[in-house]
């Protein structure tokens, strides 16, 4: 239609919805509820187009499908769309998170509802954008915009200490991303355009790959995070509203594994084997010194958050196996982790619309009054441990796998964490569900309600049914990663065979 | 000896300053005879003439034209720089009408001083030789002396037009001194003619004289460390003629500097380089720091304005055809930014009293939801955040930069970059996230219209960025 893909529908549609909630009038209820109401419809007209768009996708080969380009800045600097096998997932992830995420924030925002759903909108094109640029000053346009609607969600529909949590994430970020910025523009003059597919074949030397690979991994260790820069992350998911840290951790958290991906280890394979020690080091400690961190936490969703930056450990360290196992089983714990921690700051979200407090000591023995609430947060809690049978397992089963083929040191060490995890996660369970219902404002608690239960129902499934069938999952990132592992694979085994034969004195 | 021959030069190619200036002669016979009166009229007939110096701009042909004896050149960059002059001339006088009204200081001079001000810009844009260029900025600065103190009753107006005209004549001195002794080391003022002279090679006295020239013409740009003046006469100021100082005389001192040093010194860049990375550091460095501090939202425009001279002048540095064609992006983006900001610090009216504090601007987003909408678009624009055009307009400098190995001087910008970014987001925040105060007076339409064009470009420049980027990319093609 007008020349435009389908993925640059899944761009526009949200935009317009946020147009069209823009020209409703004053705030009334009407109006809240129209505004409700379109940003849910618009949400679930995104997430259909994009079934359309996996429809139309091809899982077998590892090319980039639905690619679409429009003239831009430059010829050699193109708005370009495509997905392929990482992409694809991540985008149907962030499509399918965001009616729960309006669903979650049905009654919980109140004031300023239109602004509200305006910036969620605008949200999602700008991570679907990222998801499925294929050029780099496009990737990095949406990368950077997303910064713009969650600084004002986190700022104005946040909690107590809101201001400092939406500034620290804002700049915190931002001074991340601009040197990754000058490396895009190195990349440039060097190659002579900013189209990933060209890149992906472009052969940097040795030494520009290893500036490059720093800026970027500034930009991306910042977004995972990994330690030590992750400090924004707790009191940007403490602040923001529940909807706010859904997306928080379900989506954008996933933008730094997703540039390490599709950036980092493709185009600077001998920066990333050179650079592989080092985010083990920096995955393991993250790990077993987030795990602690999370079990001294008193407020429930920094324990969440500082459980996030522990499984985001988990995707580093996958990632730079970089065997099969270690990268598939990272992209799937992304998408893993996506579900459910999302699904466990919904569930959080819950007891504070009741409660209006985070606080662990607040809560207990609520499996008295809210047996549904009960069972759902503990499938998210088992899969949060990486029970088998739930999605986590298989994500961290195989990340580990590939750590053991690669350094049985590191894989020893980050096992630590699963026993954390278990920790942390289960004492929290039975702080919180378990134990006698003493408090008295806890005595009236209700269950789960209608509009609640469709939105926890689904993740429920999902979280079962990607843990005993995770392989269309599987398989959709199977071919990408078989092709990445071959270039990479060329492209190291080159660089030794030209650093074997130069004569000593050249080098 | 042959007998005298004097043969008319070409006027051509100065038809838009011939139009100005013919014009405000009228204009200024009109506002003689009819008085105080007149000062609807002459606006108007100002708004008129430049428009139509507008036009004659965009219809000359895009092809290197010089007359004057080689001292007045037209070509796509003076194109692009005297369409960008005009159009802040313009936008000064839509946005100065209902400020002077309600000041009582609705004179038929400003809009007279104003065009004599656009003229001597023009001819900045267009010097080929230092004569012209001294020329064209004395021209420009005397008027801007006086509108800087238009509102003479007031103590701090009248401040910030001395303070500015001490200031501005030391300059004047040393640009001039910087220029004789170019002069007198190569023995010629043209442009063209210092580049044969020199032949790739500098001595010590044309080192001096760069380093005198650039001074000058920094000041002219209110760059550090030569920005001392800025904030006292940006506060003093009214403020219309406070978003005039912002946006017209930076794009003609730009233009100025840009032609000087790539058209009378292409030959020994290294010399004036380092100058340019030093004076671009020192900018970008303090327009970020100073101003967090500031509560006052014209002094803070003050310190933006000290910044964004920086950003501009790493393209500059850079010394090369991508790196001026970053500089005039870099302007044509800085103009609508400042041009729309300043037309929101405009309407914060209430009972005949401005508002000009950052508190003032609390809670706009819930009274004045569009307005706040688009100050919050201009402040992340100003931040560089994607995908409004200020990201752009960083994104050619320090593509530039990087091109020509200045990393150093990149990394240095974009981290002052992300300092910057937290006082423009604490604007936004305070629009956003505070408690409201009462709501302001409807803005006036003048002002609307300027707000409206600026966030226009602002905000939808990312998705046809492709006519903007090639008219800079011609203009700097005509450079080289």
């Amino acid at each position: 239609m007008f020349g435009l893909g389908i993925l640059a529908g899944l761009l526009i549609v949200p935009l317009c919805g946020a147009a069209f909630i823009l020209t409703l009038g004053e705030e009334t209820e009407a109006s809240k509820r129209n505004a409700r109401w379109a940003a849910l419809a618009t949400t679930i007209a995104t997430f259909l187009l994009s079934l359309v768009a996996w429809g139309r996708y091809d899982a077998t080969t590892a090319s980039f499908q639905l690619v679409e380009t429009h003239a831009w800045l430059s010829e050699t600097t193109r708005f370009k769309l495509g997905v392929d096998g990482f992409s694809m997932p991540l985008i149907l992830l962030t499509t399918f998170l965001m009616p729960f995420c309006i669903g979650a924030s049905w009654l919980s925002v109140n004031t300023r509802v239109k602004e509200y759903f305006v910036a969620f909108l605008v949200l999602e094109t700008t991570m679907i954008g990222v998801f499925c640029a294929l050029d780099l000053v496009l990737f990095y346009l949406f990368f950077e915009a997303g910064l713009i609607p969650m600084f004002l969600i986190i700022g104005i529909w946040g909690g107590k200490r809101r201001i400092y949590a939406s500034f620290k994430f804002f700049l915190y970020t931002l001074l991340g991303s601009v040197l990754m910025l000058l490396a895009i523009m190195a990349m440039y003059w060097h190659a002579g355009t900013t189209d990933i597919p060209t890149l992906l074949h472009t052969r940097f030397p040795v030494g520009l790959q290893w500036w490059l690979w720093l800026a970027f991994f500034a930009s991306f260790a910042v977004k995972m995070p990994m330690w030590p820069v992750h400090t924004w992350l707790p009191d940007a998911h403490v602040e923001a509203p529940t909807a706010g840290s859904v997306i928080l951790a379900g989506i954008l958290l996933k933008m730094g594994g997703y540039g390490f991906i599709r950036i980092s280890l493709p185009m600077f394979p001998d920066a990333s084997h050179a650079f592989a020690p080092m985010v083990f080091a920096l995955s393991v400690v993250a790990i077993i010194f987030t795990s602690l961190i999370a079990l001294m936490q008193t407020d429930i969703k920094k324990l969440i958050a500082y459980s996030s930056v522990a499984h985001m450990g988990f995707v580093t360290l996958g990632l730079f196996t970089m065997n099969e196992q270690g990268i598939q089983g990272a992209l799937f714990l992304m998408i893993s982790h996506g579900i459910v921690s999302g699904a466990l700051f919904v569930c959080v979200g819950v007891v504070y619309d009741r409660m209006h407090t985070r606080e662990i000591a607040a809560y207990g023995g609520l499996v008295k009054r809210m047996p549904l609430y009960a069972a759902a947060m503990m499938v998210f809690t088992m899969a949060n441990v990486g029970l088998p049978g739930t999605s986590g397992f298989v994500g961290e089963f195989l990340a580990m796998m590939g750590a053991f083929r690669a350094n049985p040191t590191v894989a020893f060490f980050s096992v630590f964490g699963i026993i954390l995890s278990a920790g942390y996660a289960l004492w929290l369970y039975a702080r919180v569900i378990y134990g006698k219902l003493e408090k008295p404002n806890l005595q009236g608690i209700l269950d789960l309600d209608l509009r609640e239960k469709l939105i926890i129902a689904p993740l429920v499934a999902l979280t079962i049914y990607y843990g005993v069938h995770p392989a269309p999952v599987l398989d959709t990132f199977a071919p990408s990663t078989e092709a990445l592992m071959q270039s990479m694979r060329t492209a190291l085994s080159n660089t030794q065979t030209a650093a074997a034969t130069l004569p000593p004195a050249s080098r | 000896m042959n007998a005298a021959q004097i043969v008319m030069p070409a006027l051509g190619p100065a038809l838009p300053e011939l139009i100005l200036s013919l014009g405000v002669l009228v204009l200024i016979l009109y506002g003689a005879f009819r008085g105080e009166r007149s000062a609807e009229g002459v606006n108007v007939g100002a708004l008129i003439l430049l428009v139509v110096a507008l036009f004659a701009v965009m219809s000359q042909p895009g092809t290197k034209v010089t007359t004057l004896n080689g001292s007045f050149i037209v070509d796509n960059f003076s194109k692009v720089m005297k369409a960008l002059i005009l159009i802040g001339s313009a936008a000064t006088i839509l946005l100065s009408r209902d400020y002077f009204q309600r000041a009582r200081i609705d004179r038929f001079e400003f809009p007279i001083l104003l065009v004599l001000c656009t003229i001597g810009m023009l001819v900045m844009a267009s010097a080929n030789d230092l004569i012209s260029l001294y020329l064209g900025l004395e021209l420009q600065s005397l008027a801007a002396y006086v509108i800087a103190a238009f509102h003479r009753d007031n103590l701090k107006s009248t401040e910030a037009g001395l303070k500015y005209f001490v200031l501005g004549a030391l300059s004047s001195g040393m640009l001039l001194y910087g220029a004789s002794l170019v002069y007198g080391f190569t023995g010629t003022v043209s442009f063209p003619g210092i580049v044969a002279a020199l032949d790739g090679t500098a001595g010590f006295g044309i080192v001096l004289g760069i380093v005198f020239v650039a001074a000058g013409v920094a000041f002219k740009m209110s760059a550090v460390p030569f920005h001392m003046w800025t904030p006292d006469v940006y506060e003093g100021s009214p403020t219309p003629v406070t978003a005039f100082f912002a946006s017209a005389p930076k794009m003609a001192a730009v233009a100025m500097t840009v032609r000087l040093f790539i058209g009378a010194f292409p030959d020994v860049t290294a010399v004036w380089q380092q100058i340019i990375v030093f004076v671009s550091i020192a900018s970008m460095a303090l327009g970020s720091f100073a101003a967090i501090g500031q509560r006052s939202l014209k002094r803070l425009m003050a310190y933006s304005s000290i910044g964004n001279i920086g950003y501009a002048l790493v393209g500059l540095a850079a010394g090369s055809q991508e790196g001026v064609r970053g500089v005039v992006i870099y302007m044509i983006i800085y103009l609508a930014m400042t041009l729309g900001a300043f037309a929101v610090l405009l309407s914060l009216r209430r009972g005949g009293e401005m508002f000009e504090t950052v508190d003032d601007l609390s809670g706009l987003s819930r009274t004045h939801p569009v307005l706040a909408f688009c100050l919050a678009a201009m402040m992340f624009s100003l931040a560089g955040i994607p995908p409004l055009a200020g990201f752009f307009a960083k994104f050619y400098v320090f593509a530039a930069a990087i091109k020509a190995d200045l990393v150093a001087l990149a990394v240095i910008g974009v981290v002052t970059s992300v300092v910057g970014a937290f006082y423009y987001l604490r604007l936004v925040k305070v629009m956003y996230f505070d408690e409201p105060v009462a709501a302001y007076e409807p803005m006036p339409p003048g002002l609307r219209i300027v707000l409206a064009l600026a966030s226009v470009v602002v905000m939808l420049f990312w998705i046809v960025p492709a006519p903007l980027v090639g008219a800079a990319g011609a203009a700097a093609k005509s450079l080289f």
